[in-house]
């Protein structure tokens, strides 16, 4: 009873986590049609500028903000310059991304060095809740309610703004979007610099219970892509339900059939690819 | 005419020492050539630097000559994987033509270069524990002075069950070799005096939460842990926030709580026993040159990784001076290697079985904060430990090599 009840806190608190993760790369892959593989590469880059920023004695969450809008920058710089040439092809658009990913992972390791860093969690989020005799840490709940918050924020930008209005065009149609006066060049960058901002954001917020490592990134990006090959792409719902979907999967997948936490995790999205490859709640894409 | 013959001869005599001598000059200049396999990128980087670390502050101290041999070091980044172990071990025997190789790090880059060093007669110092490489497939080229995968487990194995008195275990490690390895030595210790292990937890080598594990830890009196690399700080925090910790005792072994991963770990560390070949507060007088240089140097406490390979270090110098100009004939000098006994090292005093794996001292520690630091204290020492602990070693032998489920365990519960 207890361990189930664990693992179901603990599945929505991941879940929590994967949908910021996923977010920015969902509005990446959905708008640009890039499949950005440096996005776990933004995570741990964030991951390890929060713990930077950290020791310096920056209070926490004013250092995951700075630590994604630094990113916001990076990958603003990253999309107008480099991919923006590429727009179209998405095999140089991976290669490209690919590449960026590996030069990332190296330059962490030379400024951050091997060592694994895990910055303490903020002492007013330290301790566990007890219900029932089972402890329960109060930061991984806290990240679930930052999670929230961000998904409405999201949903309220995209669904009810002139600027999600545009996105939405863009995701769409973009060469009518073109044709209706939407820059949507300029919008791209915005995208791509808010997706990489929300990774770095969730590396920081991730770090304290991940820890941040060498091989983080590359731990993360597959999370990322089941969660929107699940959830569709281009769609925050598809992001937030599959990211709670894969949260569940991964925490019960392991404790049920820890041989097979792996096929638990990939086959639903297999089988989505086969039955539904527009995911969950993607449009289908002419 | 007899007379001139002989002048001639002993111009010839006289001419030959003559040449003689640049020929000993010139094996003196030859340097004798270091290759250290290594991991600088990828997740088993941190492990892989504090091995170069460790082999340059050796060198360093010596002033690059070993037993008045110019030393020339040349270092291969193998990227953590069997065929980059391969390549690189290739390039540094064919290429560099070196005399010797130290490292690999993982257990697997060793088993896919075991045969390749024995086919090309070059010697090993090998840090990585792959057990069958001192056992059943001996390789005659191959030293280990760090120590099997659980040489140090069958230690943590007797003091849990005899000095601890713990009578329920949990094991939980990666799921791969040197975790089988380590959990299997842990096992057959602790259950031959009295314990119980009546769980085994494997989380795949990328387990980005251990929260599931830990959910199923549960009535038991400890849990011995074998994480390596970055995991174990991820398990430790997880396992103190989900308040494990404070009811369930952990237990560790030497990659898990290395002395070189305590900067990265927190209070959640405090009172986790490990089983450790290397401490960094050891006592011999090379240790303490070795722990003030990596401090000097690199500003690291150093662990296992570069102890291990400032051991491998002083080996080498140990054979050079044993074979004196013949350092360089490869048999002769993984012959001497073998033979090598140390009485000062950074871990006490070594010497090796006829498998070429080091007999040394085993120590249990105490993870403790002392003026803010977390520091592992010396508890007891185990002195002279093999690989085969107590057990005949025919006996040991005749067994299969320890893996996920064998020895099998006979005391599982659901």
């Amino acid at each position: 009873m207890s361990l189930w009840l664990t693992l179901a806190v603990n599945s929505i608190a991941l879940g929590g986590l994967l949908f910021l993760l996923s977010a920015g790369f969902s509005l990446i892959f959905g708008l640009m049609r890039i499949p950005n593989l440096m996005h776990g590469s933004f995570f741990m880059l964030g991951a390890y500028f929060g713990v930077s920023f950290l020791a310096f004695g920056i209070n926490f969450w004013l250092a995951a903000l700075a630590s994604g809008a630094a990113m916001a920058v990076i990958g603003g710089l990253i999309e107008r310059f480099l991919l923006r040439r590429l727009e179209g092809q998405i095999l140089p658009q991976v290669l490209l991304t690919l590449g960026f990913a590996f030069i990332i992972a190296d330059i962490c390791l030379m400024v951050w060095t091997g060592d694994p860093w895990q910055p303490t969690t903020p002492t007013h989020l330290q301790g566990a809740v007890q219900v029932a005799g089972l402890f329960f840490p109060i930061f991984r709940l806290v990240i679930v309610g930052v999670a929230v918050v961000i998904a409405i924020a999201l949903w309220l930008m995209v669904d009810w703004t002139r600027l999600g209005a545009m996105i939405r065009a863009g995701v769409d149609d973009a060469p009518i979007a073109r044709v209706v006066g939407i820059k949507v060049s300029q919008l791209f960058t915005l995208i791509f610099a808010l997706g990489a901002a929300l990774a770095a954001f969730a590396g920081v917020i991730g770090a304290p219970y991940l820890s941040v490592y060498p091989g983080l990134d590359f731990e993360m990006l597959p999370l990322a892509l089941i969660v929107v090959i699940l959830g569709g792409s281009g769609s925050l719902l598809g992001a937030l339900v599959g990211s709670f979907l894969i949260g569940f999967l991964y925490n019960f997948g392991q404790a049920m059939f820890p041989d097979l936490a792996y096929v638990i995790l990939f086959l639903p999205m297999l089988l989505v690819l086969v039955l539904r490859p527009q995911g969950l709640f993607g449009k289908v894409v002419s | 005419m007899s007379m001139k013959r002989r002048t001639v001869l002993k111009g010839l005599a006289a001419s030959t020492a003559v040449l003689a001598m640049p020929a000993v000059l010139r094996a003196q200049a030859a340097p004798f050539k270091i290759g250290l396999l290594t991991v600088k990128t990828g997740p088993l980087a941190q492990g892989g630097i504090q091995m170069e670390q460790g082999i340059a502050t050796f060198l360093k101290q010596k002033n690059n000559t070993l037993s008045g041999r110019k030393i020339e070091f040349i270092s291969a980044d193998t990227g953590g994987n069997p065929a980059g172990a391969k390549t690189k071990a290739q390039e540094l025997v064919e290429r560099d033509k070196v005399n010797v190789i130290l490292g690999p790090l993982a257990a697997f880059e060793l088993l896919a270069i075991t045969d390749y060093v024995r086919d090309n007669a070059t010697p090993l110092i090998s840090l990585a524990a792959a057990e069958d490489v001192t056992q059943r497939k001996a390789n005659p080229f191959i030293i280990r002075p760090s120590a099997t995968s659980a040489q140090c487990c069958h230690v943590m194995g007797d003091y849990a069950a005899k000095d601890l008195k713990f009578k329920r275990a949990i094991t939980i490690s990666e799921d791969f070799a040197f975790g089988y390895e380590q959990m299997s030595g842990f096992l057959r210790v602790f259950e031959d005096n009295g314990g119980k292990v009546v769980k085994k937890l494997w989380p795949p080598l990328v387990t980005p939460d251990y929260t599931p594990y830990i959910a199923q830890i549960s009535k038991v009196d400890c849990v011995f842990n074998g994480f390596a690399g970055s995991n174990p700080v991820k398990f430790m925090r997880a396992y103190a926030d989900l308040g494990v910790k404070a009811k369930i005792p952990l237990l560790a072994g030497w990659t898990a709580m290395d002395d070189a991963l305590l900067k990265s770990l927190g209070d959640e560390a405090i009172g986790v026993y490990s089983a450790a070949w290397y401490s960094a507060d050891g006592q011999t007088a090379s240790n303490k040159r070795f722990v003030a240089d990596m401090q000097k140097d690199y500003n690291v406490l150093p662990g296992g990784y570069s102890a291990g390979m400032y051991i491998a270090g002083q080996c080498v110098e140990a054979a050079i001076q044993k074979l004196g100009g013949k350092a360089d004939d490869r048999k002769a000098l993984a012959d001497a290697l073998h033979q090598v006994t140390l009485t000062d090292t950074p871990r006490g005093a070594i010497k090796f079985d006829k498998y070429g794996n080091v007999i040394g001292d085993v120590f249990i520690r105490k993870c403790e904060k002392k003026d803010g630091k977390l520091v592992n204290t010396v508890i007891k020492k185990y002195p002279n430990v093999s690989q085969f602990w107590t057990y005949d070693e025919k006996a040991f032998l005749a067994q299969p090599v320890y893996g996920r489920d064998a020895p099998p365990a006979k005391n599982l519960e659901q």
